[in-house]
Formats: C-alpha cells, structure tokens, sequence
C-alpha cells in the first residue's frame, strides 16, 4: 500500500523543479521587481518549507535504518529552516541579507546527509551513484546562498541556485529503486525493473 | 497638442532612442520569462515520448494506485503550465513596467 522509494524521490523532485523555476525567474528580472507583488515574495519560501514539512512523514516511514532515519530527519530540519528564514524576509521581520546563510546550511546539510547515508560505492546501483552526485551537487549549490547572503544582488547567485536546484530535480527523477548505472549493478542491490 | 504632452512625448521618445540596449534587454528578459514555462513543458512532453512506459495512464489496466499517481513527465509538464499561467504573466507585466 506504501507508495515505492521512487515515488517519493519524483515528488520531491517536481518540488525542486519548482524551486528552480522561481529562481531562475527571480535571477532572470532582478529581486526588485520579483518583490513587487507580496504572493510572487512568498512562493519560493513557501514552497521550501512546505517540502521540509512533507520530509516528516517520509522520515517517518522510510525508516529502513537509523542513519536514513537521521538524514531524512536532518532535511527536513534544514528545509524548514531554509523556507522559515525566507518568508522572515519576504515578511519584513528579517532584514538581513545574512539570513540566506539558512540556505547555504540547507544546502550543505543536505549534501553531507546524502553522503554520509549513502554506505555504497558509486557504481554499486544508481540510487547510490545518484546520492553520491546529489551529495555533491548539494555542497557545491551551497557556495550560491553562501555568495547571496554577501552579495544579494548577484546575478550570478541567483542563476548558480536556479541550475542548482534544477540539477537536483534532474537527478532525482532519475532515481529507481533499482536499476543499473552505466551497464553496473552489484549482485547484492536486488533485481533491477524498469 | 497641450505643451505637457509635447514634452512628456519628447522625454519618452528621447528614451527610447538613447536607451535602446536597456529595452532590448528588457524584451529579452521578457521572453525568457515567458519561454521558461513551455521549455519546461517541452522538457516533459520530450521525456514522455522518450518513456512512454512512464505514462502508466496510457496503460492503465493492472497498474495500483501509487503507479496510477505516479506519472513524473506529466508533473514536470504541469509544473511547467502552472508556471506560465500563474507567475509568469505578472512578472512581464512588472517588467514591462518598471524595467
């Protein structure tokens, strides 16, 4: 009766490709005109924190193991914190630009947690190929909020975060519970489908 | 013709000519808004017909709920009219006015 791992993994992807597409047409006009109208403000947070929310019940049953238990736990921290910090901003109650650090920590969190739940190698299947890229794809992302939070302005950021996220939505469509990456599967990740 | 409009009409047509690259960018930051939502949809519409086993509604019979449900290039489709239809136009529209 449980929707598949991969199910999940397209959800939230579709919830990236979203975070992508407000970036990238934030990075596209500039924040000032993006921050015209109080609901187009609002859209990016929300969407974040909505998808750190919907992380619990993941978290909750998903739990094949104590350190996947951690990193679904430790996303759905961080992607509320990310979502929570920008809607203070697009609320008023936050002034500083230093707030988009959540994000970067979002990001980084995100990366590590990845990596480190991730126990095989990366051509074991490519679920575990894929974590290891979205690890990393996680950490680099992170040095775009990072540069936002000194330079709110940056095209270059904003962009940077956009394909970031898009990057991220890509990959996790291609997940599949099991399946073979570059002609490799390890006898040991199960029978591949389709 | 009253003497504001002249001059309102001179200002704006002085603009226009002295700030050709700034419209120009305008336009093409405008269209890239408005392309963003159809790439997105081409995007999903090129990864259906690529997979089409991944649209189980074309098949529908046998398959369970979460398979029914589950069906990633309509949503990367979706997602992509949502975007054109809900923010893009008003963010032209801003564009157009304060850019």
């Amino acid at each position: 009766m449980m929707p598949q791992a991969e199910f999940v993994h397209w959800w939230f992807a579709t919830g990236f490709l979203g975070l992508g597409l407000l970036k990238a047409a934030e990075a596209t006009v500039g924040p000032e005109i993006w921050a015209l109208r109080p609901w187009r403000r609002y859209l990016w947070p929300s969407l974040t924190f909505l998808m750190g929310v919907l992380m619990w019940p993941v978290m909750t049953f998903y739990t094949n193991s104590t350190i996947h238990m951690v990193a679904h736990g430790s996303w759905a921290q961080v992607l509320m914190l990310a979502g929570a910090a920008d809607l203070g901003l697009a609320r008023g109650k936050l002034r500083s630009h230093r707030w988009h650090l959540c994000s970067a920590l979002a990001m980084a969190v995100s990366g590590i947690a990845f990596l480190v739940h991730e126990q095989n190698a990366w051509l074991f299947s490519r679920a575990a190929f894929l974590h290891h890229v979205l690890g990393w794809t996680f950490i680099v992302g992170a040095l775009f909020p990072l540069l936002q939070a000194f330079r709110p302005r940056s095209t270059t950021a904003l962009a940077g975060f956009a394909t970031s996220f898009v990057a991220v939505a890509i990959l996790l469509y291609c997940d599949r519970d099991t399946a073979a990456i570059f002609g490799h599967l390890s006898q040991f990740a199960g029978v591949p489908h389709r | 013709m009253g003497a504001d409009y002249a001059h309102e009409l001179h200002r704006e047509q002085s603009e226009t000519t002295e700030h050709p690259r700034a419209a120009t960018r305008q336009q093409l930051r405008a269209r890239i808004v408005l392309a963003l939502g159809p790439l997105t949809m081409a995007a999903g519409a090129g990864w259906a017909l690529v997979q089409p086993y991944r649209i189980t509604l074309l098949h529908p019979f046998g398959q369970g709920f979460w398979w029914l449900f589950s069906e990633p290039p309509l949503y990367v489709v979706l997602f992509g009219l949502l975007f054109r239809l809900v923010v893009a136009p008003a963010l032209v529209e801003d564009l157009e006015q304060r850019g």
